[in-house]
């Protein structure tokens, strides 16, 4: 009994730290519906990405770098969420930025990473409207406009909200 | 008949006790060593906020503004005649960023900047600031960007350019 009150009180205290820490960083706020422009990308595989490819997807695109601590810890949400709405239509983008090219590849492997990676320049920071600081996401509908941008931490359950509208929306 | 008395004082003190441990744990635990030993906390006076800056940077004596983040931010928006040093929390980065030091007097009025990525968070600003500090420098500042450079100066109406 004694160990069940230590772990319960344990358990509120983790989530209470783990919440706080979202709740100081998340910043939500609504952008224009720019529409990103088409583009040809190699992934870290050499696999070609045509931004007009995902024309008929709601697309996560995450710009983020494997030495930013808060973009890393993102990683297995964004895994988790490109494994469970894949078949939805979901497809999510990692723009990394200003990585060490071994770093990458050595963090790509080790996280199993289910979705494409591309290096990130500053042409295609321009393309999403200017990236000026990490992680940053774009939700982007099957319209090929960003809906939403996330700056900063970011806030999943407010973000799987948007991805499962989008994605009904564009069933009707 | 007694002893069922006694042994529910027993259990109770044991409960008690026990839960000032585990208080005591989950404190220790919710502590974020980070936030306990940062040296530059927010509200502190070694930090400057934005507005402070930019009216600092249209006085007479100007700050010398150096930017330890990535390029790509720089390149796509920084601070009127800030330095691009590059990213301090890499080796490359504190070399250039001892190097432009050296050039200045030890009482100059030094800004430093990054807003990778929220502040608790950043690997270049606490390295830069601890670098500068232990070269000698008297007069340094440390640009406050809670989040980004993006969300707390440019889209916050601050002068921006761009450019390598």
């Amino acid at each position: 009994m004694f160990c069940l009150v230590l772990g319960v009180y344990l358990l509120g205290v983790h989530l209470a730290v783990h919440s706080r820490g979202h709740r100081d960083s998340a910043r939500f706020s609504r952008d224009s519906l720019r529409t990103v422009p088409e583009l040809s990308l190699t992934d870290l595989n050499g696999g070609a990405i045509h931004t007009a490819d995902y024309k008929n997807k709601v697309v996560l695109a995450n710009f983020w770098a494997a030495w930013c601590v808060p973009c890393a810890e993102e990683v297995p949400q964004f895994i988790a969420l490109q494994k469970k709405y894949k078949g939805q239509g979901l497809q999510v983008i990692g723009f990394s930025v200003d990585d060490d090219a071994q770093e990458l590849q050595s963090f790509y492997r080790k996280y199993q990473m289910n979705y494409p990676v591309v290096r990130s320049d500053i042409k295609l920071a321009d393309a999403f409207g200017g990236v000026l600081g990490l992680p940053t996401t774009f939700v982007i509908g099957r319209d090929s406009r960003i809906h939403t941008k996330h700056n900063g931490t970011t806030d999943f359950p407010v973000l799987e909200q948007e991805v499962v509208a989008l994605l009904k929306a564009a069933q009707n | 008949m007694n002893i069922q008395p006694a042994r529910s004082r027993s259990l109770i003190v044991r409960a008690s006790l026990l839960t000032v441990i585990a208080a005591a744990v989950a404190s220790a635990l919710a502590q974020d060593p980070a936030k306990k030993e940062d040296p530059l906390p927010p509200g502190s006076n070694q930090l400057i906020q934005a507005e402070e800056l930019a009216q600092a940077l249209k006085g007479a004596r100007k700050p010398v503004v150096l930017y330890v983040g990535p390029k790509s931010i720089y390149a796509q928006a920084h601070i009127p005649g800030a330095e691009n040093i590059g990213p301090v929390g890499r080796p490359e980065g504190m070399e250039k960023l001892r190097a432009r030091a050296a050039s200045l007097a030890k009482d100059s009025p030094v800004v430093i900047y990054c807003g990778c990525c929220p502040w608790d968070h950043c690997p270049n600003i606490r390295p830069a600031y601890a670098e500068l500090k232990k070269a000698g420098f008297t007069s340094v500042r440390v640009l406050y960007l809670e989040n980004s450079f993006g969300a707390n100066w440019k889209d916050k109406g601050f002068p921006v350019t761009a450019g390598e």
